[in-house]
C-alpha cells in the first residue's frame, strides 16, 4: 500500500540552512547535506529543500549545492525558490534534483506548469501554493506570502492539476507557524477536488496534527520544518506513532 | 558503491562498458525520438551485458507506452498503460514509496519480505508471467521489476530508495 509521507523542509541561504536545528549528534547544524543525511536516516520520505537566497551569486551555489546533494543522498528531494522560467528547472534537474517547486512564476505566468510538464513530466513538477483565508475565502499570494493576489485558491489548484502539476503543495498562511494543526478542512477540500497527490504545509506542533491531516484532511504527504529541526517531534517516534493510529507509513 | 559511472550518449562506450544502466526522468514521445535519432535505440536492444533499466527506460524497453501513444523498444512484450484510478483517494501520479512483493531474480537477492521502494509515475507495465520478478499493488497488481536474458528494468527508483535501493544496485553490480 502507497505509504503517506512525512518531508521535513529546510531553508537555504547562501548555501547553508537558516532555521537553527539542535541535532545533538550533528556537528555543522548547518551544513544542509549532513542535516538531509539525518534526516533520511531517522526515516523521512522526501526533503524539500528551499532557497530563499535572492541574489545572482547566490543561485549559483544552490546550483552546486543540489549536485552534492545528489550525491550525498539516497532518497527523494524536492528544490524550490526562485524558479521563473523553464531554463532554471533545467539548471536544478540536471544539477540532480527529483522535483521541482514553483510558486509565484505560476500564478504570474500559468503556461510554466505546462511547459515543465511537456519538457519534463508533470512527476517533476510541485507547484507549491501560499493561501490565506479571510472573510473573502481562500486566496493565493505571491513572494513568500507578502503579496496578494485574486487568485481563489481552489480554482488555482485545479487549474494547475489541469495544466499537468504533479503535485499540490498548500501552506496555509493562517496556521503556518502556530502549531496548531494543518488546514485540515481546505486541505480535504482541495485533495478531494485533485486528481493529483496534495502535501499539507504550515501548522504541524503535535503528532496527533499529522494523523489529523491524514485522516480528515486526505492529505497524501506532511510537511513540516520546526518540529523537527528543534527535535520536538522525532520521526521515527511519529512513523511508529501514526501507524500505531492505523495510516499506512514506511517503517 | 564502488563503481566507476561515466555518462554517455556513445554508442561505442555502451557497447565497451560493463553494466548499463538506462535511468529516466521524463516523457516517453521526446525521450524515444532523442534515442532514435541517435540510434540509440537499437544500440540499447543489442547489447549483451547486464543493462538495467529505471522508471522511463524500464517503460521504454516495453513495446509501446500510451504516454501520447508511443512505439517503443519492445525488449519486453507489455504495452504500458496510464494509471486509471477506481476511487478517489487513488491519485496519479503514484508518488511515494509502496511495497515490492514476490521478488524472484538476482538482483533482489536477500529479500525476504515485502520492502518499501519509491515510485514516481503515471504510467504502469501490467503484470506478464513471462517477465514480472516483482510485483506492486496500486489500484491493481503490477510489474514493479521486469527481466528477460540480461536486460532488467525497475519501474521504481532504486538510486532514491534508500538502504532497500542500494541493495538492488548492489547485486545488479555483482551479476
Amino acid at each position: 500500500m502507497l505509504a503517506k509521507r512525512i518531508i521535513p523542509c529546510l531553508d537555504i541561504k547562501d548555501g547553508q540552512t537558516v532555521k537553527g536545528t539542535n541535532f545533538v549528534n550533528l556537528r555543522h547544524a548547518g551544513d544542509p547535506i549532513e542535516l538531509g543525511k539525518a534526516y533520511s536516516e531517522q526515516g523521512a520520505d522526501e526533503l524539500v529543500y528551499l532557497d530563499i537566497t535572492a541574489s545572482h551569486e547566490g543561485r549559483k551555489t544552490f546550483t552546486e549545492l543540489v549536485g552534492k546533494i545528489a550525491q550525498e543522498i539516497n532518497i527523494p528531494f524536492t528544490v524550490g525558490g526562485g524558479i521563473n522560467e523553464l531554463k532554471d528547472v533545467e539548471r536544478l534537474l540536471n544539477a540532480g534534483a527529483d522535483k521541482v517547486s514553483v510558486n509565484s512564476a505560476a500564478i504570474r505566468r500559468p503556461e510554466l506548469i505546462d511547459e515543465i510538464a511537456r519538457h519534463f513530466g508533470s512527476q517533476v513538477c510541485v507547484v507549491a501554493i501560499d493561501a490565506k483565508q479571510t472573510e473573502k475565502g481562500w486566496y493565493c499570494y505571491l513572494n513568500g506570502g507578502r503579496l496578494e493576489t485574486e487568485r481563489n485558491l481552489f480554482e488555482w489548484a485545479k487549474e494547475a492539476n489541469e495544466r499537468g502539476a504533479g503535485e499540490i503543495l498548500f501552506t496555509s498562511m493562517n496556521h503556518d507557524g502556530v502549531k496548531n494543526g494543518f488546514a485540515d478542512n481546505a486541505l480535504r477540500r482541495l485533495s478531494d477536488n485533485l486528481t493529483i497527490p496534495v502535501i499539507a504545509s504550515g501548522g504541524a506542533g503535535k503528532k496527533e496534527h499529522f494523523r489529523d491531516t491524514f485522516i480528515n484532511g486526505h492529505s497524501d504527504a506532511a510537511l513540516a520544518a520546526s518540529v523537527f529541526h528543534f527535535g520536538e517531534i522525532p520521526i521515527p517516534e511519529l512513523k511508529k506513532y501514526l501507524r500505531e493510529e492505523g495510516i499506512s507509513v514506511r517503517l | 558503491m564502488g563503481i566507476e559511472p561515466i555518462l554517455t550518449d556513445s554508442a561505442e562506450e555502451l557497447r565497451k562498458a560493463d553494466k548499463v544502466i538506462f535511468p529516466g526522468q521524463g516523457e516517453a514521445n521526446t525521450t524515444m525520438k532523442y534515442l532514435r535519432e541517435r540510434g540509440l535505440d537499437a544500440v540499447i536492444s543489442s547489447l549483451t551485458q547486464p543493462v538495467l533499466g529505471i522508471c522511463i527506460g524500464m517503460q521504454l524497453m516495453c513495446r509501446h507506452s500510451e504516454e501520447y501513444d508511443t512505439d517503443c523498444m519492445g525488449i519486453f512484450d507489455i504495452d504500458v498503460k496510464r494509471f486509471v484510478p477506481t476511487q478517489h483517494a487513488e491519485k496519479v501520479p503514484q508518488m511515494g514509496w509502496n511495497t515490492i512483493e514476490d521478488c524472484k531474480s538476482p538482483i533482489f537477492k536477500g529479500f525476504e519480505k515485502p520492502e518499501f521502494v519509491y515510485f514516481i509515475h503515471s504510467f504502469y507495465a501490467p503484470y506478464s508471467p513471462s517477465f514480472t520478478i516483482a510485483t506492486t499493488n496500486y489500484i491493481q497488481p503490477y510489474s514493479a521489476a521486469l527481466h528477460k536474458d540480461n536486460f532488467y528494468a525497475t519501474q521504481f527508483h532504486p538510486e532514491k530508495s534508500g538502504s532497500v535501493g542500494e541493495r538492488i544496485l548492489k547485486n545488479f553490480f555483482e551479476l
